[in-house]
């Protein structure tokens, strides 16, 4: 028997229910209004009443209205299909829903159940498998979907049954599993888990010890992100957040992206599936679309469904982890999220931490943040979940909870400058402000000497150290004047200068510019080095200025032109005769 | 609004806030409309028996016997094509003098347009204006405010862009207007001839300031009758978003709620997201554009309206006046058009985007040369070059009473680059300077 309720209150969109039952904290519940039936989430309970977050407008809806509890927490349905959809943040398939409008109690499925998947087992009958473990295998476009024994069960089964090689559609069933106590269960190729709760099904979760490549040079080249890590990229609005997030999603080398619109713009998600089919995957050659899945719940869709669309994101990346895919997660914005959990507790009237925000905060923060990583499967195979954030802190300021808070939580910091935005130097990554922990990780060092050379991460080191030399130079000028400081600052200047424009700033728009594989981030570093170990001789700073700003010019062709092609070469040949007769 | 037979009525109020009343009351919907003291209220609460509403019109002279009219529905806006070339106020109801519009009845602020079913915003809404044009052009479909202190002249820099916009309906949601800016904007709309494609609804600064909380929803429950129902390309005028939010935390303040960020309610973010996001480009051509003014004080943007609607619409145009042309100017730092790549050198000439880029930072190493001279220090012939070229810059382009197309404008900046700098110094693709070069 289900546990039904009756409306005792409402305030915009969290109801009291007074209810007749057992409920559940997280529980999902069916407010009805005049026969349409609204989803909700118990958020807290007191006694007989139950406080429940609805996912939608509740304009109309009157004390004594009915409500039915489900008995589950909200979840997300996983199987073959995912890919290339548009969720909302409770998986509706967004493209299935009629009409212009989003009408209310109005829930689609996440997947097509007609359609048909060839399966071909993996499992073999009477083999001992446990949650997790690969049954079966379906060809998700070109993804090699693994059909696997459910996340939900328990203990140790035995494949009784395993269906041959065919065609099937998701609610067939493919296997019969004997439990531990001897009955037969069914599995077909979809499931259930609850968003909220991470998936386990893996046997470690090593440190990351292998780079991301994204193509973006002030992230590959400065601070490297670790495949399975985490970051973030706080920064006022207007510095370039959401290009770079784009730029992320089109580049790295990924299988899977999926990508959480939470309480941003419409038209930011409308440009990724607009643009996305069109654009090629730089590592496959396939179309974008096919390794993407956008959950979105934008800003002006109901606050609360905005929280669960980051637990939905994460819950579709750690079900592909475990086929052993390489999934980059990306949420825009986490502050939407934050705050949405401050109109339920303002609401709620809890007593608010800082700046209003629930006092726990930074613990659900840090919990988020640690389902992503690198983990070792049940089969020794490997899968990863490579999660960036962004922030929008209040007012640009980044002493405010939410920032801190991540800050905690995450290993790479991708501060965004308002001062740099202003000058128009994009990506706007603050090169002295931000940081990568993996950097300091042995694993990674060993990682990068091998993959790029030996010694790389010193170059790195090298490389902050004269931005930073250069920045302090100019400060200088600024308070004692071009002419009061020694030559040398003209010139530590200049060459933190050529850093910043030929390393650092990249063009997001420029087919050539806009992505640049680790190997040619290595030649530019090695080449801007190279110039920033020469100690010139200028007669005065002017000299100084024309002679950078003109290397300055030849690089940055040379970061418009095709590596190594014919051009490239000739603004390479252009450089080496100026810094020749110097 | 009319009382229907079988109402319930109510007359004993048991709490009374200067922007709400409660009362014991049955059968009451949340946010359905009453009648409070003959003031139109609506239902923001609802605790067991007891229901709150937050009047309009503000709760002077209520007494607790106040006669509470229930209406069973929430608030409405008549849509038919007679909106044009109307007045109405915060209610809908005529100010004009003309008769009430007859037409279907709608709900305001109703849902939303599933993303799914939005299309990527194209179409290039020139101003004339370079600031805007060349530096943060518009698209049909953006949402876009104005940043400006109250003595900037941004109503009418707002009215003349919505005049020259090529739309099929102009819509106006004046808030705490004064009376003198109502008037300005009817006689502008006048006087252009373009009044039978202007829809208005206005509350002046006479008016009660809780009575603007309904002004956008109804602006935008006629521009999604026009946009979705027409296919009509709707520009719709908001402002002054900061007193629509200042009435949003008076509520919430009488309603006790813990107040976030500079005593605005915590739900600013969504609150102001709901009418932003109804600008949209929709599949049958239809699209709602937004300009809003967003009212500063001093300048400050890290403040918590100007701050949240940065976070939600695509971009701004920050207004301030510049001593060295002694013009009123679009400040092409601190302003952005999100959607601007979507158009440049797309619909405009290919050099668009690489001349905004470089004029910009020119622009910005002029402001470092102007810092070095207030500090007292010898600048270098670059320094004065970039100085020279920024007021020209300044008057010739980012002025607010500039109206060129915008092949001039570019031409006029290529003028500008050749006048003052080297090749070299602009940093230019050498394709581009092949082709536009002027020395």
């Amino acid at each position: 028997m289900k546990t039904t309720g009756k409306v005792t209150g409402i305030i915009a969109n969290l109801v009291t229910v007074e209810v007749d039952g057992p409920v559940a904290q997280n529980e999902i519940c069916f407010i009805d209004l005049n026969g349409v039936k609204m989803m909700a989430e118990v958020i807290k309970v007191n006694g007989n009443k139950a406080s429940v977050q609805v996912f939608e407008s509740t304009r109309g809806l009157q004390i004594g209205d009915k409500v039915e509890f489900q008995g589950y927490m909200l979840e997300a349905t996983l199987g073959p299909g995912l890919l290339s959809s548009n969720f909302d943040g409770l998986q509706n398939n967004l493209a299935t829903m009629e009409g212009v409008f989003l009408k209310r109690g109005e829930y689609t499925k996440p997947l097509d159940e007609d359609k048909l998947w060839d399966f071909t087992p993996i499992a073999k009958v009477g083999q001992q498998v446990i949650a997790a473990d690969w049954l079966g295998e379906v060809k998700e476009g070109w993804l090699p979907h693994k059909i696997m024994m459910p996340f939900s069960f328990n203990g140790s089964y035995v494949v009784k049954s395993i269906a041959p090689a065919g065609q099937y559609k998701i609610t067939d069933t493919i296997a019969v599993l004997t439990n531990p106590d001897g009955e037969d269960v069914n599995v077909t190729m979809t499931q259930k888990w609850p968003v909220k709760v991470a998936v386990g099904g893996y046997v470690e979760k090593p440190r990351p010890f292998k780079v991301m490549e994204t193509g973006v040079r002030t992230i590959d080249t400065l601070n490297p992100i670790a495949e399975g890590g985490t970051g973030f990229i706080p920064g006022p609005f207007g510095c370039g957040k959401t290009v770079l997030q784009h730029a992320l999603a089109e580049q790295a080398d990924a299988d899977i992206i999926i990508m959480a619109a939470c309480g941003e713009r419409a038209n930011e998600v409308v440009e990724i599936f607009t643009e996305f089919p069109e654009l090629k995957d730089k590592h496959t050659g396939r179309s974008l679309m096919e390794r993407t899945i956008i959950i979105c719940n934008t800003s002006n869709m109901p606050v609360a469904a905005r929280e669960a669309s980051v637990y939905t994101a994460m819950t579709l990346g750690e079900y592909y982890r475990a086929m052993g895919m390489k999934v980059l997660l990306l949420a825009d914005s986490t502050s939407r999220w934050a705050q949405a959990l401050r109109e339920m507790s303002n609401r709620l009237e809890e007593l608010p931490g800082q700046d209003g925000f629930p006092v726990d905060l930074s613990a659900i923060i840090s919990n988020f943040y640690a389902r992503a990583g690198y983990v070792k499967l049940n089969n020794g195979q490997s899968g990863s979940i490579t999660f960036i954030g962004t922030v929008s802190p209040a007012g640009g300021n980044l002493k405010e909870p939410v920032t801190e808070s991540t800050k905690k939580a995450a290993r790479c910091f991708y501060g965004l400058s308002q001062n740099r935005a202003d000058k128009k130097r994009y990506p706007a990554v603050d090169p002295v402000d931000s940081y990568s922990k993996y950097l300091e990780y042995p694993e990674i060092i060993e990682y990068l000497d091998s993959k790029i050379e030996k010694g790389w991460v010193d170059k790195v080191t090298k490389t902050k150290y004269i931005i930073r030399r250069g920045k302090d130079a100019y400060e200088q000028i600024n308070i004692l004047g071009d002419d009061g400081v020694p030559m040398s600052y003209h010139e530590q200047y200049w060459k933190s200068e050529l850093i910043d424009f030929v390393i650092l700033q990249q063009d997001a728009f420029d087919d050539i510019d806009g992505c640049s594989p680790l190997e040619r981030q290595k030649f530019m570093l090695d080449l801007v080095l190279g110039i920033c170990d020469r100690s010139f001789k200028f007669d005065n700073f002017e000299q100084c200025t024309t002679y950078f700003k003109g290397l300055i010019n030849i690089c940055r062709q040379m970061n418009y032109s095709e590596y190594q092609s014919e051009q490239f070469n000739k603004y390479l040949n252009q450089l080496k005769e100026e810094l020749n007769h110097e | 609004m009319s009382e229907k037979a079988f109402q319930r009525i109510y007359t004993k109020l048991t709490a009374i806030t200067k922007a709400t009343v409660t009362l014991e009351a049955q059968g009451v919907t949340n946010d359905e409309l009453a009648l409070v003291a003959g003031r139109l209220a609506q239902v923001v609460k609802i605790k067991d028996n007891a229901v709150t509403l937050q009047v309009f019109g503000g709760t002077e002279d209520i007494p607790t016997n106040a006669e509470v009219t229930f209406f069973g529905e929430p608030p409405s806006l008549n849509v038919s094509d007679d909106l044009a070339g109307r007045f109405f106020n915060a209610y809908g109801e005529p100010i004009d003098g003309g008769p009430a519009v007859e037409g279907e009845k709608r709900q305001i602020g109703g849902p939303s347009v599933n993303p799914y079913k939005r299309r990527q915003p194209s179409q290039l809404i020139p101003t004339g204006i370079a600031g805007i044009d060349l530096n943060n052009t518009l698209v049909s479909g953006q949402k876009i405010p104005f940043f400006a202190d109250p003595d900037q002249p941004y109503n009418q820099v707002m009215s003349m862009v919505a005049l020259r916009a090529d739309v099929d309906k102009i819509i106006l949601g004046g808030m705490g207007l004064t009376n003198d800016d109502y008037l300005f904007f009817k006689n502008q709309f006048e006087s252009a001839g373009a009044l039978n494609k202007i829809i208005s609804f206005v509350n002046t600064t006479d008016q009660p300031p809780v009575e603007r909380l309904l002004i956008p929803d109804m602006a935008l429950t006629a521009a999604e009758y026009f946009a979705v129902d027409k296919n009509e390309k709707v520009l719709v005028l908001l402002t002054d978003m900061t007193l629509y939010a200042d009435a949003l935390s008076i509520v919430s303040n009488r309603m006790d709620q813990i107040p976030s960020k500079d005593s605005m309610p915590g739900s600013l973010y969504s609150d102001l997201a709901k009418i932003y996001e109804k600008a949209v480009q929709l599949p049958d051509g239809g699209s709602i554009t937004i300009i809003a003014v967003t009212t500063l004080n001093d300048g400050d943007i890290t403040h918590a309206i100007p701050d949240n609607t940065g976070y939600i619409t695509e971009g701004q145009l920050f207004l301030r006046a510049d001593p060295d042309s002694g013009k009123v100017i679009v400040d092409p730092f601190r302003s952005l058009s999100r959607l601007k790549q979507l158009v440049q050198n797309k619909k405009t000439r290919e050099d668009h985007s690489a001349v905004m880029n470089t004029s910009v930072r020119l622009y910005a190493d002029a402001a470092n040369a102007k810092t070095k001279l207030e500090n007292g220090f010898d600048l270098s012939d670059y320094d004065l070059r970039c100085l020279d070229y920024a007021k020209e810059y300044a008057t010739r382009l980012l002025a607010i009473d500039v109206n060129i197309p915008i092949e001039e404008m570019l031409d006029t900046a290529w003028e500008l680059f050749g006048k003052y700098f080297t090749k070299a110094e602009t940093g230019l693709k050498e394709k581009l300077i092949e082709k536009y070069w002027k020395a």
